[in-house]
């Protein structure tokens, strides 16, 4: 019984770790898509900040470094992304596939031509990653039944990025909803005419959130590569920020249902770890491709119907222009 | 004596985009505490000034004073600090935000809402109940009703501090009844001491409510009238730069045997959602069927239905001695071969391509024609000889067949659809909202041509959100409420009331002679009252 309990507690575990990176890049895409601009190019930022904070990391052997440089790495696609849709009113998909290409490019080149590794960068030893996180009393408390286990396994023993990220989305519904900040962001996004007719700036607006967008994003890249991992490997993103993306929009872009849909993507990643190599009675053993590709063929399922109509905020995807 | 004291004083407002002189040396004086309406034909520079004023673009020269200080106005911000507010003809409303949220936008009052909430909610209370504009203000915006929406708009441009109120257009999306309403806001409005601006092409508001009235014409100033002074030929005169007849000058109709005749139909939409209810009407031969309405009550899906775009869900259609219904539809390019044509109500959408060049707009549905199409190849000559041909006889400027049909005035590119769908000699002809952002001449032309296409014996279906169209051109009139036919009337037993009550579908339907006798006689009243 306890067994079961060992094995659920684990893979749950295993889903917070996975779904941490998946929750703050969709909190920085529901920034800039509330904003009304497609953000297509979380996966390039992601990747962009794993390649900084773990190259960082390594050269100058601190975690937060890495962090620091994560973002700026971040922010900086993130205004390219800016410039390209806002500034000069670019299609937005296009600006966002080409900061992922840019990017996928980029760290190799430049990963091979500072640490000659053959695009990794070199190993990060623990005093240089986040690591895990002890909460007071762990031990002590792990024999009640239950909670004690819960409390140990589950939520103690976190790098203290996950913990971010999870502190991240009250934090996120709090400014989108309740924060002047927040209801211009909203309407930013829905009739950019209707903000600067209130004398507000659309351009301005829209920058800030890319600009919050790529620091939630910078964090990301920063757990893959420093936290998650202990160095930069090539497309070590893996899809993360499509997946995102799609909890995104399968969480309608409001914060609690993007994290929960962020949750379930992240399960069924830990699931499809666990259940490899799991001999099922008349069945026999699942083929691991079957399972690794479950959270796409879900996703794609989910996607295609099953949650109904997502309404994506209405000016998402266009460039604000000042009519005559 | 006394000094007279303006809210507004424009001195030589200059403003060019490129080689369009949008405002040359505009000057413009409105008194404190006045209805000032400014009128003008589309392009003339009305929109222009208004953005001038209100911080949307900056004056190349000029002066603007707001109730005696002078202000250079960079953006919004400083005119709504200055006192001016601004209800768009396009409202400036984020649809899934609350009344409350949509108010305090720009001015929240801090960086947190609750505090801002709070207070607005309080303020707008009072407002409302000082100026006879009350709304729900937890209501989305997408739940209200047009009227109820622009009452949000006035509320907002209060609440930001405007004394003086400018509308772009404001009545052009409201029934009759809601315009009266509008109007009543802008007595009580005007009894507070905010001077209000209007910007409309509607001469029979600017007489009925304005107390003077500014007439701009090719981005200049041409006239100042008190209203009072004034008459609407002397008005739709000074807009135009020459005489124009207003009312439409036709014959009596020389009625024939039925062309169309469409029994119990009815359009359920992709949605599910009932468009149309159970309509049934005839369309004769030499006569013009005016439908009214008020806009999305099931005209569009009225026109798209009988010209075969979209499909029927019950009931059938007979025209020209074909029958369609549920199972057998007929595609518009066979209708227009049986002699239907359609000018969409949308010319932009629907009617023309904007990127295609004049003489492509120009052939848009009749491509296959064989006088310019020989199988594989369209002729370029015939294709712009077409069009020369159509551009001559519906007098559209420029008569360049290369120019895109972007560059053209609403009034031409009406004129080339027109010309298009008009010059074949269809014996059924669709119309919807043919004078929809058409300049005054051009709605002259354009309604002679409608009524020569009634003499010489076709059938003509008029869709219009305008009353005044409806009544003028039509014949007979049937009117749209929710989808459903809430009422037929003779045009000349029509007036604006009766109509009116029957777009909002509010006459009696026990004993109609008798409510529209009442509504003949309290609709002179209120004529009169408006003439004072």
């Amino acid at each position: 019984m306890s067994d079961l309990l060992l094995t659920l507690l684990l893979t749950l575990d295993a889903t917070l770790r996975v779904s941490s990176p998946l929750i703050l890049a969709a909190m920085a895409g529901l920034f800039s898509e509330r904003a009304g601009v497609v953000d297509i190019g979380l996966e390039g930022k992601m990747l962009a900040a794993a390649f900084a904070a773990a190259s960082v990391a390594a050269v100058f052997g601190s975690p937060w470094l890495g962090l620091a440089a994560a973002i700026v790495a971040s922010c900086c696609l993130a205004l390219l992304h800016g410039f390209a849709t806002i500034t000069h009113r670019g299609d937005q998909i296009v600006s966002g596939v080409a900061i992922n290409i840019l990017a996928a490019g980029l760290t190799i080149i430049l990963g091979l031509a500072w640490f000659h590794q053959g695009g990794l960068t070199p190993a990060l030893n623990n005093e240089s990653r986040f690591l895990s996180i002890t909460l007071p009393y762990a031990e002590q408390l792990a024999f009640i039944p239950v909670l004690g286990p819960i409390y140990k396994e589950l939520i103690s023993g976190h790098n203290i990025l996950v913990y971010v990220a999870f502190a991240v989305v009250p934090l996120v519904w709090w400014v989108v909803f309740r924060t002047r900040f927040g209801l211009r962001l909203r309407a930013v996004g829905e009739n950019p005419k209707a903000v600067d007719t209130a004398g507000l700036s659309v351009i301005k607006l829209r920058y800030q959130a890319l600009i919050v967008g790529g620091i939630l994003c910078g964090i990301a890249g920063a757990y893959i590569g420093t936290a998650y991992n202990a160095q930069f490997t090539r497309d070590m993103t893996a899809g993360q920020g499509f997946i995102a993306l799609a909890a995104l929009i399968f969480g309608k872009w409001r914060p609690l249902t993007v994290m929960l849909a962020c949750l379930l993507f992240g399960f069924l990643d830990a699931l499809a770890v666990r259940l490899q190599g799991v001999q099922i009675e008349g069945f026999g053993v699942i083929p691991v491709q079957l399972i690794e590709a479950a959270p796409y063929i879900l996703t794609v399922v989910l996607l295609a119907g099953f949650i109904g109509r997502a309404i994506p905020p209405k000016a998402v995807g266009t460039a604000y222009v000042k009519e005559r | 004596m006394t000094m007279k004291k303006f809210a507004i004083e424009l001195t030589d407002i200059d403003k060019r985009f490129g080689a369009v002189h949008a405002n040359n040396k505009v000057c413009l004086q409105v008194t404190e505490g006045n209805i000032h309406g400014i009128i003008g034909e589309n392009g003339a520079g009305k929109s222009t000034l208004m953005s001038i004023l209100y911080g949307f673009y900056q004056a190349d020269a000029g002066q603007i004073d707001v109730l005696g200080n002078t202000y250079i106005f960079t953006d919004s911000h400083h005119a709504i600090a200055a006192g001016i507010g601004m209800v768009h003809q396009h409202f400036m409303l984020v649809e899934n935000f609350t009344v409350l949220e949509n108010v305090i936008l720009g001015t929240e009052g801090g960086a947190l809402l609750a505090h801002g909430l709070a207070a607005a909610r309080k303020e707008l209370t009072r407002l409302g109940e000082e100026y006879g504009l009350k709304v729900d203000l937890d209501a989305t915006i997408d739940t209200l009703s047009v009227g109820l929406q622009q009452r949000v708009e006035i509320l907002k441009a209060l609440y930001k501090g405007a004394k003086i109120l400018i509308l772009d257009e404001p009545t052009g999306v409201l029934t009759p009844q809601e315009t009266a309403e509008l109007f009543r806001i802008f007595s009580t409005l005007k009894q507070q001491g905010v001077t209000i601006m209007l910007i409309t092409h509607k001469l029979r508001e600017i007489m009925s409510i304005t107390d003077q009235v500014s007439v701009m014409r090719a981005g200049q100033m041409v006239a100042h009238r008190n209203t009072c002074d004034t008459d609407r030929e002397e008005l739709a005169e000074l807009m135009v730069g020459r005489k124009v007849l207003l009312s439409v000058d036709k014959g009596a109709a020389n009625v024939r045997a039925p062309l169309m005749r469409v029994s119990r139909l009815t359009v359920v939409d992709s949605q599910g959602v009932e468009r149309l209810k159970d309509v049934s009407f005839e369309l004769r031969a030499g006569e013009v069927l005016g439908v009214a309405g008020v806009s999305g009550n099931g005209q569009t899906e009225l026109l798209e239905a009988l010209a075969g775009i979209i499909p029927i869900t019950q009931g059938h259609i007979e025209v020209l001695g074909m029958e369609m219904d549920d199972k057998h539809p007929l595609t518009p390019d066979i209708l227009r071969g049986l002699g239907l044509a359609h000018v969409p109500e949308d010319r932009h959408r629907m009617g023309l391509i904007t990127d295609f060049s004049a003489s492509e707009s120009a052939l848009l549905g009749y491509h296959t024609d064989a006088n310019i199409n020989s199988g594989v190849w369209l002729s370029k000559a015939k294709v712009d000889a077409n069009c020369q041909q159509l551009m001559q006889a519906f007098d559209v400027r420029p008569a360049d067949p290369q120019l895109k049909s972007a560059n053209f005035s609403g009034g031409n590119q009406q004129k080339l659809i027109l010309a298009r769908e008009m010059e074949r000699n269809p014996e059924v002809l669709l119309i919807g909202q043919p004078t929809r952002g058409v300049d005054i001449g051009a709605i002259e032309f354009i309604h002679q041509r409608i009524i020569a296409m009634r003499d010489a014996g076709k059938a003509v279906l008029l869709v219009s959100v305008e009353l005044e169209e409806i009544m003028s051109v039509s014949d007979r009139i049937i009117v749209l409420c929710d989808g459903a036919i809430s009422g037929r009337i003779n045009a000349e037993d029509a007036d604006e009331r009766t109509l009116g009550m029957m777009m909002a579908n509010a006459l009696d339907p026990i004993d109609p002679l008798q409510a529209m006798n009442d509504a003949k006689s309290s609709s002179n009243r209120t004529a009169q009252e408006l003439d004072l």
